[in-house]
């Protein structure tokens, strides 16, 4: 056992990067759900923001280009599952899981020509000065921009559900999507809207695994982020800051767990493998012991008829 | 995307079915454990049952579902493809084995083919390919080349095959490397690029400069890159869209022969169970060109541990070598026998770590 190999400023340097897609696919999904809508598809946008980001980033030259066409990508994506939930009301577990093999199959056919390339390099954030200080300049100023602009979509959408009219408004539909309509709001609407959120922060979630994580594309490369981005939300009771905290716990345990390996730790592999589920699951809920439950209407449709 | 596959095949099932009953196909299937486009493992069995496609035209079909989860999920996968009429089915992955096993007994006039594992039933055989002599050579380089005498391995799940290829890497890094350590980390996956790139980051970071992968996505090669001063190996396939570096050279399975032989004794009727292991020698293990990148005198001492491979003079696993708890298992000169290294479960002396369990 040599733990002097782990360096812990790298070590936290890198659990930010890992727990980026995730992060940035459960606060869009948290948003959806806060409205009401349960949406079974992150995989499947995330993926397919993936092969868009990458393309895109690829054919302009530009990774920021492609990181917002990942967004637009996996909007799009998620427009189908609201037209097909909000407009035509099918059942939103099938349209969600119907979204994820359609984005997965989608993805695959996308990224036929763009196996083996390379995409070009976001750049690093490089502040003079502050960048180079010892242990504080690799933690938070040598990150890419994305990793930065997760946290601040965070607390972005914090204030928003805290805040805001438009906050109220969207846990008003979430919470009792009757009585949101009967105060004269479209319930429709707000949820198309939260619904495209949920698909561009996928989108964008997908991108980062494609352009910086790993940077290629292959097929199936998110292989289930998206459905523990999911679990995420539940567990971290539809809050924010909770989410945060389990994808930084969850990507955290993933990278330590790697590098207690490599550093020949006495721990059975199996513990290790399993423990970033384990201890993310375990303290989101003990957290969650306060009475913050589900938003009431998640997952049933609305028509202004019933 | 499976489920879509599934119903095509069903379809295309039906229509056959109703209307070209006449029709002798000889059908085919192959169950993947990940996408066909990953580059490596699942990218070269595709290969093999293109080439089938090629050598017999019309008179074969084949079919394939891609991304099955090892387990009882397979079992289904399987059962629905001898269902719809397959004479012959590939299962590609270790963890197929025993669901392999199953659906056999339920369709006695189905063959089966599983890769990588050892059980054999009468309409069962098993095919593999010594990947430990392309571990070997891969070893040779790795030790000849790291300069901070550690290697980083990824490894897959515990199984024989992966428990060889460590040993096989670490024998022959170690015979030109006395100060070579191997640090090994276990991804528990086949195919996840985002967890591969983790654990070759994890790696590089501890001192590694040598990445060694077992599992299938070229993205390892992705995080060497980045990180620079970093060599890899290709696994599975070629991977050469990341040579001269970090990519010195790779391990190419190469199932074309094997598939068109197997398929044409399906077709003459003349197929029986077998256990197949071909290495170097017989072709169904490649080495990929090694690259610019690793010195001259390194590239054909690897160059001639390949050809006594090749030819049978030499066995990787040749002794004196002991156990990792120093127990002796292999005297001077004496080599490994088949079914010691079919069920290996140990690491030879030197290599520090246990083996999950």
């Amino acid at each position: 056992m040599d733990l002097s190999a782990i360096n812990p400023v790298l070590l936290v340097a890198s659990l930010m990067v890992a727990a980026t897609p995730l992060l940035l696919a459960a606060i869009g999904e948290l948003v959806v759900e806060r409205s009401g809508v349960l949406n079974l598809g992150v995989e499947g946008m995330m993926i397919t923001g993936a092969i868009a980001g990458f393309a895109v980033s690829v054919e302009t030259g530009s990774p920021y280009v492609g990181v917002l066409a990942a967004a637009v990508a996996g909007a799009a994506l998620s427009f189908l599952f609201a037209f097909l939930t909000q407009f035509a009301l099918a059942n939103q577990v099938a349209s969600g899981l119907a979204l994820t093999l359609f984005g997965l199959g989608l993805s695959a056919l996308m990224g036929q020509g763009y196996v083996g390339i390379r995409p070009p390099a976001m750049t690093r954030l490089d502040i003079p000065v502050l960048s180079d200080l010892p242990v504080v300049g690799p933690i938070l100023f040598g990150h890419d921009p994305i990793l930065y602009f997760g946290l601040l979509l965070t607390a972005a959408v914090w204030a928003f559900l805290k805040f805001t009219r438009g906050g109220l408004i969207l846990r008003a539909v979430g919470e009792n999507h009757d009585a949101a309509h009967a105060l004269g709001y479209s319930v429709i609407r707000v949820r198309v809207l939260a619904i495209l959120f949920g698909g561009a922060c996928a989108g964008v979630g997908g991108a980062y695994i494609s352009l910086i994580r790993v940077p290629q594309w292959t097929e199936g490369m998110t292989a289930g982020i998206g459905w523990i981005a999911l679990a995420l939300v539940v567990f971290a009771s539809w809050k924010p800051w909770r989410v945060l905290l389990g994808a930084y716990l969850f990507g955290g345990i993933n990278v330590l767990q790697l590098n207690l390996q490599a550093a020949g730790v006495a721990i059975p592999v199996e513990y290790l493998a399993m423990s970033p589920y384990l201890i993310t699951i375990l303290v989101l809920v003990i957290m969650s012991a306060d009475k913050s439950g589900a938003p009431a209407s998640l997952g049933r449709s609305f028509h202004a008829s019933q | 995307m499976k489920l879509t596959k599934l119903l095509t095949s069903a379809a295309v099932a039906l229509g056959l079915a109703t209307t070209a009953m006449a029709e002798d196909k000889t059908k085919v299937g192959f169950v993947y454990v990940g996408p066909v486009g990953d580059g490596g493992w699942t990218y070269e069995h595709n290969q093999g049952r293109l080439a089938v496609e090629e050598e017999f035209g019309d008179k074969v079909e084949t079919v394939f579902v891609e991304s099955v989860p090892e387990g009882p999920d397979s079992e289904r996968v399987m059962t629905q493809m001898a269902l719809n009429g397959a004479d012959l089915i590939f299962t590609t992955s270790f963890g197929y084995m025993d669901p392999t096993i199953n659906v056999a007994k339920k369709f006695p006039n189905v063959k089966f083919e599983h890769a990588t594992g050892y059980k054999t039933a009468p309409n069962v055989s098993v095919y593999s390919a010594r990947f430990y002599e392309g571990r070997a050579v891969q070893g040779h380089i790795a030790g000849s080349m790291t300069k901070s005498n550690i290697v980083g391995y990824i490894g897959s799940y515990p199984i024989p095959e992966v428990i060889r290829g460590i040993n096989s890497a670490f024998i022959h890094a170690r015979k030109v490397n006395p100060d070579v350590q191997f640090k090994i980390v276990w991804a528990y996956t086949w195919f996840d690029p985002a967890k591969e790139a983790d654990a070759a980051k994890v790696l590089i970071e501890q001192g590694a400069d040598v990445i060694l992968q077992h599992t299938d996505s070229t993205a390892p090669q992705a995080a060497a890159q980045a990180a620079g001063n970093v060599i890899t190996f290709g696994q599975a396939s070629d991977m050469s869209e990341y040579a001269p570096l970090p990519r010195v050279s790779s391990i190419i399975d190469d199932w074309a022969p094997y598939y068109i032989a197997r398929t044409k004794a399906v077709m003459d009727g003349t197929r029986e169970s077998k256990s197949t292991w071909d290495g170097i020698g017989a072709g169904m293990v490649g080495i990929g060109e090694i690259s610019d990148a690793v010195p001259a005198d390194v590239k054909e001492e690897a160059l001639a541990l390949k050809a006594s491979l090749a030819d049978g003079s030499y066995h990787a696993f040749t002794g004196p070598l002991n156990k990792q708890d120093g127990s002796a298992w292999l005297a001077e000169g004496e080599t490994a026998d088949d079914g010691t290294l079919a069920g290996m479960n140990f690491y030879v002396e030197g290599i520090t770590g246990d083996i999950p369990q």
